[in-house]
């Protein structure tokens, strides 16, 4: 994801703007592009959501199924995360296999929403140790322009939040669909928050071209209390203790700000 | 055969089922040189985890395309051995295994002058061979040594540890039985030269105040990690010497 090209002119001028504390484009270095959502997007999808942050725009998906539970869990139901970087999002994504890029932003948020538990998974069990439920969140990015984990977390959260269950009947072992559907059950709500590390700072959100110049990377995700419930540091630079400790007191402020736009009333 | 979740992993008196209080590293042992192919090479061995590294490099990149012209492109590659957890692992990288071997990366290389090797690679191999929990901070710590024994300039030797939350208590070094049955698990890479946090992650649930406290733990058991590593490369050294000296 590293080869697009910033011009060393460029990267300077990013670096030292923000080592006065501005950004290239105008924005203060805790704040947020602006976060554009739509959700039940696609209708054949049990629930779905677009986010657009700024020209970052990613699409989450989320398919049902029956399956067979984990054999340490026969009690609940499954959520997996995958996450598609297309090649239509940008000229550095390939076709192929998931590289590690994919893999560790499916991961990221998987375990924000694992770890804070919102999605109710013992409620997807419907028969112990042989059927339950599997959530499948399929994180779609659509175009890169910068933090595809923050866009892919709102948007995951978004599409949980607005997915219907078929309601079911069990008949001689097997699920029937009934008519009609109920909102898969959530209960907490994940928002992670990205730093970059630029000129020994902390910037929220870096665009494109910011992760281009960025030494590293802090992503910080917090439960709706206030909890932190998943950290990833990326890249190849690091942080001070002083900037971890920062950087979670900012993301819990900024994690208020954004699940107001997602969790409605 | 799966383990069975005991009913208390601490005790009221903070003693946990391996008998070692709430800020106190597993028993830890490393070598350094142990294997005779490798341009560098480590063993570590903390509580029942076994794990083995080795580096090869700098040498030629393969394929060449992705030489850089200014720097040495550090690869890593966590593994964990079939025979390494309670159920066989596939020996087919897991997502998990991605995920790490990404991370464990991006922790080493903030230590390595890679600009002093252009156009060629450093290849990192991590095996672990048993595992109890903590394997990639240890998979780290002894990836650090296997550098260092393979003579590639570094700023720091790079420590980590994990601390956590368990029983409600803040605990130092999870084993896996901890972790599975712990509210948090935080592994932490540190430089203590450059106080410089080179990896850091967290899964589980816990307060600001909470975080901060456990990140602090983390920190100490790196500094002992630290200490040790030190320790074990100093006494390479002096049987290096001895040998030459004879």
């Amino acid at each position: 994801m590293s080869s697009i090209m910033v011009s060393r002119v460029k990267q300077k001028q990013i670096a030292q703007l923000i080592s006065s504390g501005k950004r290239l484009d105008g924005r203060g270095l805790t704040d947020y592009r602006e976060v554009q959502l739509e959700d039940g997007v696609i209708e054949r999808a049990e629930g779905s959501a677009r986010v657009r942050l700024g020209k970052t725009e990613v699409m989450v998906g989320i398919k049902i199924e029956v399956g067979e539970p984990f054999p340490d869990v026969p009690n609940e139901g499954v959520l997996t995360v995958n996450a598609e970087l297309v090649p239509l999002a940008s000229p550095t994504f390939e076709p192929g296999p998931p590289d590690e890029n994919s893999i560790e932003l499916a991961r990221v948020v998987d375990r924000g929403i694992r770890e804070s538990k919102a999605v109710a998974l013992e409620k997807l069990c419907v028969e112990p140790g042989k059927k339950v439920f599997i959530v499948f969140v399929d994180i779609y990015v659509l175009n890169h322009d910068g933090n595809l984990i923050d866009a892919s977390a709102i948007a995951s959260l978004a599409a949980l939040l607005n997915t219907k269950m078929f309601n079911y009947e069990v008949k001689e072992g097997e699920v029937k669909i009934k008519p009609g559907y109920t909102p898969l059950p959530v209960r907490n709500y994940p928002m992670a928050v990205t730093f970059a590390k630029i000129s020994d700072k902390l910037v929220v959100d870096p665009w494109l071209e910011e992760e281009q110049v960025m030494d590293a990377r802090l992503t910080v995700t917090v439960e709706k209390d206030g909890k932190v419930c998943a950290v990833q540091k990326g890249g190849y630079g690091y942080f001070t203790m002083q900037q971890v400790l920062e950087a979670a007191k900012i993301a819990r402020e900024k994690a208020e700000e954004l699940r107001k736009l997602v969790v409605k009333g | 055969m799966l383990q069975e979740m005991p009913r208390k992993l601490i005790d009221e008196s903070g003693i946990r089922l391996d008998g070692r209080g709430l800020n106190e590293l597993r028993p830890t042992k490393i070598e350094v040189g142990v294997l005779s192919n490798a341009d560098g090479s480590a063993y570590i061995e903390q509580g029942k985890s076994k794990i083995l590294a080795a580096v090869y490099g700098p040498k030629e990149v393969h394929p060449k395309h992705l030489a850089l012209p200014d720097r040495a492109v550090l690869r890593c590659r966590y593994h964990m051995a079939p025979f390494s957890v309670e159920e066989r692992k596939s020996p087919a990288p897991s997502r998990r295994e991605m995920e790490l071997s990404k991370v464990i990366r991006e922790a080493l290389e903030p230590s390595v002058f890679v600009e002093y090797y252009p156009r060629t690679s450093i290849d990192l191999f991590i095996e672990v061979l048993q595992a109890d929990g903590g394997t990639r901070c240890s998979g780290i710590t002894v990836a650090s040594l296997a550098l260092a024994d393979a003579g590639i300039p570094m700023r720091d030797l790079v420590a980590a540890c994990a601390a956590g939350k368990v029983e409600g208590r803040l605990a130092l070094d999870l084993t896996d039985l901890e972790d599975k049955g712990g509210e948090a698990d935080v592994p932490l890479a540190w430089m203590p030269n450059l106080n410089a946090v080179t990896l850091l992650q967290m899964d589980g649930m816990l307060t600001m105040e909470e975080f901060e406290h456990v990140v602090n733990l983390a920190l100490e058991g790196c500094k002992q990690i630290y200490q040790l590593q030190k320790e074990t490369l100093k006494a390479k050294y002096v049987t290096v010497k001895e040998a030459v000296e004879e």
